[in-house]
This record gives C-alpha cells, structure tokens and sequence, in this order.
C-alpha cells in the first residue's frame, strides 16, 4: 500500500452573516478533488474554529466571510492558533473583501484571500501546491 | 516522521495533550507501517472507555442525538471521544463530513473530543482505522467513546462491532422501510430509538419494532425501544439510562469476556488478512504475475478459479 494522506479542510463560517452559498461551492469543488472536507455550518466562533482544526487534524482552514467583520475575526483565529501552538495550518479567506484589508490579512499569517469569481480550479490549486511544499518540510 | 517521532507523540497522548491525540489518529489513518508501531505502544493503556455504537438512515438525526447523548454524559462527569464516519465518494475519493454541524456547542468542551472519519472506501480501511482511532480515544481516558455511522451497508455493521452497546436510530415517517431494512441493520440492535417522535405515526412505529421484536431472538435482553426528540433532548436521559442498562446486563456474567475474546479473533484475523493481502497483491504486480494470469482469464486459456488457485500455490510453496 501507498503511505499517502489525504488533504483535509475545515470549511467554516465565523461571525453572524447566513450566506453560505459560496462555503458550500467550495467544499463541494474540494470533495471532487478529492479531499475531506469538514463543514462547519453557520455562525461559528473563532473558538469552535480552532478547537475544530486542532481534533480534526486538518491541512487547511478556509474561513468564509460575507459580513465586512472579517478585519475582527481573521486576527481572532490566527491569534488562538498561536496560543494554541498550532503553527503548521494553511488558513485562507474567501468573501468579500477589500483590497486594502487583504494586505493587512496577509501580513498577519493569511495565505490567500479568495474573492468572488475566482475560479474553484484555483483554490484546489493552490491548496496542492501549498500542502505539499509544508509536506516536504 | 519516524518511530521515535511516535514514540514521543505516544507519549504526549498518554499525558493528555488533545493534539497528539489528532496527529496519532491521522497516522493510523495514513501510515500503515507507523499504524502498527503505535498501536502496540497504545495497547496497554486501552480497555477503560466504554464504546456506543449509533447507526441510522441519513437524516434521522443520529449526530443531534450524538450531541445531546454527549451533554447529558458530560452532566454526568463522563469524558466523551465522537468519530463520526461519513462516506467516502468512490468516484473521487473526496468527502464532505458534516456530522459536527450538530454538535458545535460541544465543540469547545475541554471533556470532548470529536473526530470525523471518511470511509475511504479500501477493503476493510473503515474498519480498522475506526477501531484505532477508538484505541487511540480510549488510551487519552476517555470514559466514553460514540462512533456514529449511516447505517445502509455492510461496512457500518462491522463498525457497530466495535460498540458494546449498539444503538439503531429510526424515524416514524420511515413507515413500511423499517420492513425494508429489518433483515439487515435491525438484528444488531441493542437498543432501538424512534427519533423525532413529535411527528405523526411514532406508535404505529413503535408498534412495527415490538411486532418484529416478538419474532425475533435475541436471547435474554429483549431491546427497549425509546422515543425522542434529540433537537429538543426529550428521551436523551431515558437513552443513556438504558445504555446503562444495557451496560450492566453485559457486564453481569461473563458476556462482555465472551465478546472480547470473539472479537480480538475476529479483528486479528482480519488484520492478517489484509496485510496477506497487500504483500501478495504487491509481489504478483511487482513480479507482473498478476499481469500474465489475468491475460489468461481473458483469452480463456484458464478459468478464474483455476487462476485463483494458482495464485495461491505460489503462496503454498513460500
């Protein structure tokens, strides 16, 4: 038997908007590239998120925001991944957000923001290449 | 990753760190050779939680039941480890696990630790990753260990073997399907729940398992039957006391002895079988053997029995 792993996600949703259309799009394009994907659902605290990602050992967390709070969220989640010890995870933004943010985002330990319209191929690309270049470490 | 690696990753499990916990059970999951190495150190520190098996169609509310089973064990003071099995796509290989959806609120509990598992498909992978992993939440102290899986084949009947105590979810507006289904999942049941049992036809349901029950033999616990309402917790304290129940009645005599030893055959035999399996499957492909008797079968030069048998003298001569 092949040692492989499988890529396995957290698709989540922090804060309080219910648009949750686009979390579902991208783990079903995920699913169909052939990684686990673990849904979250709506409304989930920066705490549930990280609590999550640790138990279910995942590659990559992918936070879903619609509400314009992404600027009190994103920095919330990265900081208990720190004090959690958790330094190993992929997290990436998808939703709304402007340019000006995404700089800041990114600075703090975001790996990519994945605005509307970018095309599902894209994600699934990228979370490769990055999951395998932590892998080879 | 090597064997000290596990070595030190084992050990921080056994000193209760939750994300030694999470890298061991995705090595179980993913590196046989590592599997075994961490297993036989795990061993000796099993045997303390006491396994619930819960099986159902989909949507009949199995991980909101998980979920309030969990807060009622939690009042109790019990530690509780979920692995919550979804199917694998056998298209793609990718699966989508939502069973935690339901059980967010516990998500942050320090007592609770829940992983979601795929099935991966592989011949007998559901089975013994899922029994690792139990191992693996065993080992960590957790009194309690909930495995939920969508009951509709044969792969989730071996997992509820696992369970000492397993538990059928039915729902009242399943109807004449609980006739459907009666010949395969509802034989393993220790326990019966008719879930949403605010809708309509909850006793002609009712009915429909004691009319199976009476003509059905399962020695000397007859399984009770109860009704809930998991999003609202009604019937939750009446599953877990009959979990109890259930739980002292194996414990009584010598069942639960019985069953140990039965089921250590069972999965030792199976463990045999499937790294059998892989290490021939591995030589006849390498050597290309495989290859040449296949091409036989097809050209009719030789039968799949023949060629089977075949096969296996090789393995005679070893």
């Amino acid at each position: 038997m092949e040692e492989e792993k499988k890529i396995r996600v957290i698709i989540a949703k922090p804060g309080l908007d219910g648009h949750d259309r686009g979390a579902k799009i991208v783990a079903r394009a995920l699913r169909d590239a052939g990684m686990e994907v673990i849904y979250m659902g709506l409304r989930n605290t920066p705490e549930q998120i990280v609590e999550t990602a640790i138990q279910e050992d995942v590659d990559v967390i992918g936070l879903s925001i619609l509400s314009g709070a992404h600027m009190a969220l994103v920095p919330r989640v990265l900081e208990l991944l720190k004090e959690n010890g958790v330094e190993d995870k992929i997290v990436l933004v998808g939703g709304i957000i402007p340019k000006v943010d995404e700089e800041k985002l990114k600075e703090m330990g975001v790996a990519e923001i994945f605005g509307p319209g970018t095309p599902t191929d894209k994600i699934v690309e990228f979370i490769r290449q990055r999951v395998g270049e932590i892998r080879k470490r | 990753m090597d064997e000290d690696d596990v070595s030190v990753l084992v050990a921080s499990l056994l000193r209760g760190d939750r994300r030694a916990l999470a890298r061991l059970i995705t090595l179980v999951e993913n590196r046989p050779r590592l599997r075994d190495r961490i297993m036989s150190l795990i061993y000796p520190y099993t045997g303390n939680a006491y396994v619930i098996g819960i099986t159902g169609s989909p949507g009949s509310g199995k991980s909101t039941l998980v979920d309030k089973l969990t807060g009622e064990l939690r009042t109790r003071g019990k530690t509780v480890g979920i692995i919550a099995i979804d199917p694998t796509s056998p298209f793609t290989g990718g699966a989508i696990l939502g069973d935690r959806i339901r059980m967010l609120s516990k998500s942050t509990d320090e007592g609770v630790f829940i992983r979601s598992m795929s099935t991966r498909g592989s011949l007998g992978g559901l089975s013994r990753a899922a029994y690792d992993a139990i191992a693996l939440l065993d080992a960590f102290g957790k009194d309690f260990v909930i495995v939920e899986t969508v009951g509709t084949g044969q792969a989730e009947v071996d997992i509820v073997d696992a369970a000492y105590t397993s538990i059928v979810v039915v729902t009242p507006d399943m109807g004449d399907e609980i006739q459907a289904i009666k010949a395969g999942i509802l034989e393993i049941a220790d326990i019966f729940v008719v879930n949403k049992a605010d809708l309509e036809n909850v006793d002609a349901t009712v009915m429909a398992l004691q009319m199976m029950l009476d003509l059905s033999d399962k020695g000397d616990w007859r399984p009770p039957i109860i009704k809930t309402v998991a999003t609202k917790g009604v019937g939750v304290k009446e599953l877990l006391d009959a979990i109890e129940r259930h739980r002292a009645y194996i414990c009584e005599t010598d069942r639960i002895e019985k069953m140990h030893y039965k089921r250590s055959k069972v999965r030792i035999l199976e463990i045999v079988r499937s790294k059998l399996m892989d290490k021939l499957i591995r030589e006849l492909e390498n050597s290309g053997e495989l290859d040449r008797i296949v091409k036989c079968v097809v050209e009719k030069k030789m039968d799949p029995y023949s060629a089977a048998d075949e096969i296996l003298r090789k393995l005679d001569k070893k």
